[in-house]
C-alpha cells in the first residue's frame, strides 16, 4: 500500500531543480469518469475526466471558484458527486461507509487551513490515525510519528500544541499526520495559501521532497514554480470543466486555450 | 525601569502590589492609592457624592442589625425555645442545633443516621476525587462503583445487622444529592447521545431526538414530574409498581437531558467544519471522529452552560416535595412543623441556603477552575 517512503529511507535534500525520479507507473489509480455535482442548482462540476496514473504528480490550477477544490475533496468523498463515476484504487466511490474509511485511509489529505486538532499535542495529532484506523501498536505509532517529524525538521514541536505553532509548522505537522497514515496518494488543497510567504517555502520544500520519491500526488495551488519543478501534469480548470490538461513545459509555454492564456498572463503579470 | 529606580525617583511611591509586567511608563496607575481611588470613583461630581452617601446609609441601616441580629445577639446553644424568645434575642441558631439531624437526614430513623451521614461523607470524598485532575485514570470506574454500592448498603441496611430502611423513609442532604447527582450523571450521556441524534443525517433519529427535547423542553418539570410519579403508574399494569424514588429520577433525568442536550449542541456547531473534515480524510469512523476530536472539543467550548443546568438541577430537585419526596428544603421546612420552634422560619430557611449555596457555589467555582485547566494548552 505504501510506496516510496519508508521510515528506513535516509532523506533526500529538498531541491527544485533535482531530476524527477521515478517515473510514473502505468496503473491508473484515480480515475473520474463524466463527473458532474451540483451545489443546490449550481453547476460546480461539468464532464469532469481525469485519469490519475500511479507515482503521478497533478498540479490543478485555475481562477477561484473554478471548482477546483472540490475535485480532489469528491476523490476522498468529503463532497458527493451525483453523475459519473470516481474510482480510486479499483474502488468505486459509493454511499459504502466501509469503501469510503478504506479509501479514506489509503489517500492522505493536507487542507488550506492545517485543520490540526488543538486539543491534542503535535504528537497526539501524528498517532491518532494509525493508533485508531490502522490498529498500530502505540510505540510503532509514535516511532513513525516521530520519524515523520524529522522529515518535516520540526521533531523538537512534539509535544507542543498547535496553537503554539507557526502556520508553516502547522502545515508541516498536517503534511506529516496524513504521511503517518502511509498514504499511497496524496492530495493538497491549496496547502500553501493560507501561509506568510516566508513560510510558503518550508512548506514546498517538503511537499518537492514527496514528489520526488514518487508519491502520488494531486495538488490544488498557485505555485506555479511548484507546478514548473515538479508536475508532470498540469490541469487547467475554468468555471467547472477542464480547460486543458497537459504537461508543466507545454502548458505554461504553449497553452491552447484563449481561456488558458489569458489566466496565465494575469498569474505571470503580477 | 526597575522597581527599585523607580522608588528612588519618587520617595512617595508606595508600592504595594506588584504589577505583573512592570509598565514603566505609568507606574501610578497600578498602584492602590486609597485617598485618591476614593475621590475618583466615589466622589467625582455632586450627583456621584450624593449616590455615593445614599448607599452607604443604607448600608449602614442593614448591616449592622443583620450582624447584630445574625451574630452578636444570636442564641447558639439552647435545648428550648424559651431562651430564644426573650426580649432583644437575635437569631435563634439553637434551633438549627437543636433540629439539624432532622434537616439533614429527614425522616431517616434517628438511630440509625451514622449510616447516611457516612453514605455521604464517602459519596462527597468520591466526588472530590473525581475532580481532583491527577485522580483522573480508568480506576475512578470501579472506584465509583464500590462507593455507589456501600453508599446503596448503607441507605438500603437489610444486612450486615443493620435495619432494613424504606427509601420512603430517606430525606434531606442524602435524598438531594442522590436526585441530583444521579438525575445529571444520567442526563449527561442522554443528553450527548440528543444532541448528536438532533445533527443526524439519519431522519428517523433526527426526527425522534428533536420531538424528545422539544416536547420536554415545553413543560415544566413539575408536570414531568407529576406525569412520572402520578400519571405513569397508570398505565402500569396491576400489581406492578415502580419505585417513587426511581421515578423522580427517571423524571429529573428526562428533564435535563432536554436541556443539556440543547447546551451540547451549541458546542457541537460552533467546531469548525474542517475538524470534521480532518477527521473524515483520516479514516476515522463516525464514533471515533465523535468521541476522538468532536466531542472533547465541543464540551470543553460548553462548559459554562453546563454547570449553568447542573446548577440549576441541582436546585430544582426541591420541586420532588409536590410527588412527596422528602429532600432538603422539604425537611428545613418540616422541622418548622414543631409548634415549640414554629416562629424560627428564617434561621431553618438560612441553613438550607447555606447547604445548597456551598454545593452550587463549588460547582461554579470548579467549573471555572476546569476550563482554564483544560484550554491551557490550546489557547493561543
Amino acid at each position: 500500500m505504501s510506496n516510496g517512503i519508508e521510515p528506513t529511507q535516509t532523506t533526500v535534500e529538498p531541491s527544485v531543480d533535482a531530476p524527477k525520479t521515478p517515473a510514473m507507473g502505468e496503473e491508473v489509480v484515480i480515475r473520474l469518469d463524466n463527473v458532474n455535482k451540483w451545489f443546490g442548482h449550481f453547476h460546480v462540476l461539468k464532464d469532469i475526466n481525469l485519469d490519475v496514473r500511479r507515482g503521478e504528480r497533478v498540479v490543478v490550477c485555475g481562477p477561484s471558484g473554478s471548482g477546483k477544490s472540490t475535485v480532489i475533496r469528491c476523490i476522498n468523498r468529503l463532497e458527493e458527486h451525483q453523475q459519473g463515476d470516481i474510482i480510486v484504487n479499483g474502488v468505486t466511490l459509493t454511499n459504502d461507509v466501509k469503501a469510503i474509511e478504506a479509501i479514506r485511509k489509503d489517500v492522505g489529505m493536507v487542507f488550506q487551513s492545517f485543520n490540526l486538532f488543538p486539543h491534542l499535542t503535535v504528537l497526539e495529532n501524528l498517532i491518532l490515525g494509525p493508533i485508531w484506523v490502522n490498529k498500530t501498536p502505540r510505540k510503532e505509532a509514535v516511532d513513525t510519528a516521530m520519524y515523520y517529524l524529522e522529515r518535516v525538521k520540526i521533531p523538537e514541536q512534539a509535544s507542543k500544541y498547535p496553537g503554539q505553532l507557526s502556520g508553516g509548522q502547522q502545515q508541516r505537522v498536517a503534511i506529516a499526520r496524513s504521511l503517518c497514515m502511509k498514504p499511497s496518494i496524496m492530495l493538497f488543497d491549496e496547502p500553501t495559501s493560507a501561509l506568510d510567504p516566508e513560510m510558503i517555502k518550508e512548506v514546498l520544500d517538503v511537499m518537492v521532497e514527496l514528489a520526488q520519491e514518487g508519491m502520488t500526488m494531486i495538488c490544488v495551488t498557485h505555485e506555479m514554480g511548484f507546478a514548473r519543478s515538479v508536475a508532470d501534469t498540469v490541469v487547467f480548470m475554468a468555471d467547472g470543466q477542464i480547460v486543458e490538461k497537459n504537461s508543466p513545459k507545454e502548458l505554461f509555454a504553449n497553452p491552447q486555450e484563449e481561456r488558458t492564456r489569458q489566466f496565465l498572463s494575469q498569474i505571470i503579470q503580477h | 525601569m526597575r522597581q527599585e529606580e523607580r522608588d528612588a525617583r519618587n520617595p512617595a511611591y508606595t508600592h504595594i502590589e506588584e504589577p505583573d509586567e512592570p509598565t514603566a511608563g505609568h507606574p501610578t496607575q497600578r498602584v492602590w492609592d486609597m485617598l485618591g481611588w476614593t475621590k475618583k470613583h466615589l466622589f467625582s461630581s455632586i450627583p456621584n457624592t450624593i449616590a455615593t452617601l445614599v448607599c452607604l446609609y443604607l448600608l449602614w441601616l442593614i448591616i449592622p442589625p443583620f450582624l447584630d441580629w445574625a451574630f452578636l445577639s444570636a442564641i447558639w446553644s439552647s435545648d428550648t425555645p424559651d431562651a430564644c424568645k426573650v426580649d432583644g434575642a437575635g437569631a435563634c441558631w439553637a434551633f438549627v442545633e437543636q433540629k439539624h439531624r432532622f434537616i439533614l437526614f429527614g425522616l431517616y430513623p434517628f438511630d440509625e443516621q451514622w449510616r447516611p451521614m457516612t453514605a455521604v461523607v464517602l459519596f462527597i470524598a468520591a466526588l472530590a476525587a473525581s475532580c481532583y485532575p491527577p485522580f483522573w485514570s480508568k480506576w475512578l470506574i470501579p472506584l465509583w462503583a464500590v462507593v455507589l454500592t456501600v453508599c446503596g448498603v448503607l441507605m438500603y441496611g437489610g444486612v450486615f445487622g443493620m435495619t432494613y430502611v424504606d427509601n420512603t423513609q430517606w430525606g434531606g442532604v442524602p435524598l438531594t444529592l442522590i436526585l441530583s447527582v444521579t438525575g445529571i450523571g444520567l442526563a449527561f450521556p442522554l443528553a450527548v447521545l440528543l444532541a448528536l441524534g438532533r445533527r443526524s443525517n439519519l431522519p428517523a433519529i433526527k426526527t425522534i431526538c428533536v420531538t424528545f427535547i422539544e416536547l420536554i423542553r415545553g413543560v415544566p418539570l413539575i408536570s414531568v414530574l407529576f406525569m412520572a410519579s402520578i400519571m405513569f403508574p397508570l398505565f402500569m399494569p396491576e400489581g406492578v409498581t415502580v419505585d417513587k424514588l426511581l421515578r423522580a429520577i427517571v423524571g429529573i433525568m428526562l428533564f435535563t437531558s432536554a436541556y443539556l442536550a440543547e447546551a451540547i449542541r451549541g458546542g457541537l456547531q460552533s467546531l469548525p467544519r474542517g475538524q470534521y473534515e480532518a477527521a473524515d480524510s483520516l479514516g476515522l469512523s463516525y464514533w471515533q471522529k465523535t468521541r476522538l476530536i468532536v466531542l472533547p472539543q465541543a464540551l470543553r467550548i460548553v462548559i459554562p452552560p453546563l454547570v449553568n443546568q447542573f446548577i440549576s438541577t441541582f436546585k430544582d430537585t426541591s420541586l420532588v416535595i409536590i410527588i412527596g419526596l422528602f429532600d432538603l428544603l422539604t425537611s428545613a421546612k418540616t422541622a418548622l412543623a414543631d409548634p415549640e420552634w414554629r416562629q424560627f422560619y428564617a434561621e431553618s430557611y438560612i441553613f438550607a441556603a447555606i447547604l445548597y449555596f456551598s454545593f452550587a457555589f463549588f460547582m461554579s467555582r470548579y467549573s471555572q477552575f476546569l476550563e482554564r485547566r483544560l484550554n491551557a494548552g490550546t489557547r493561543r
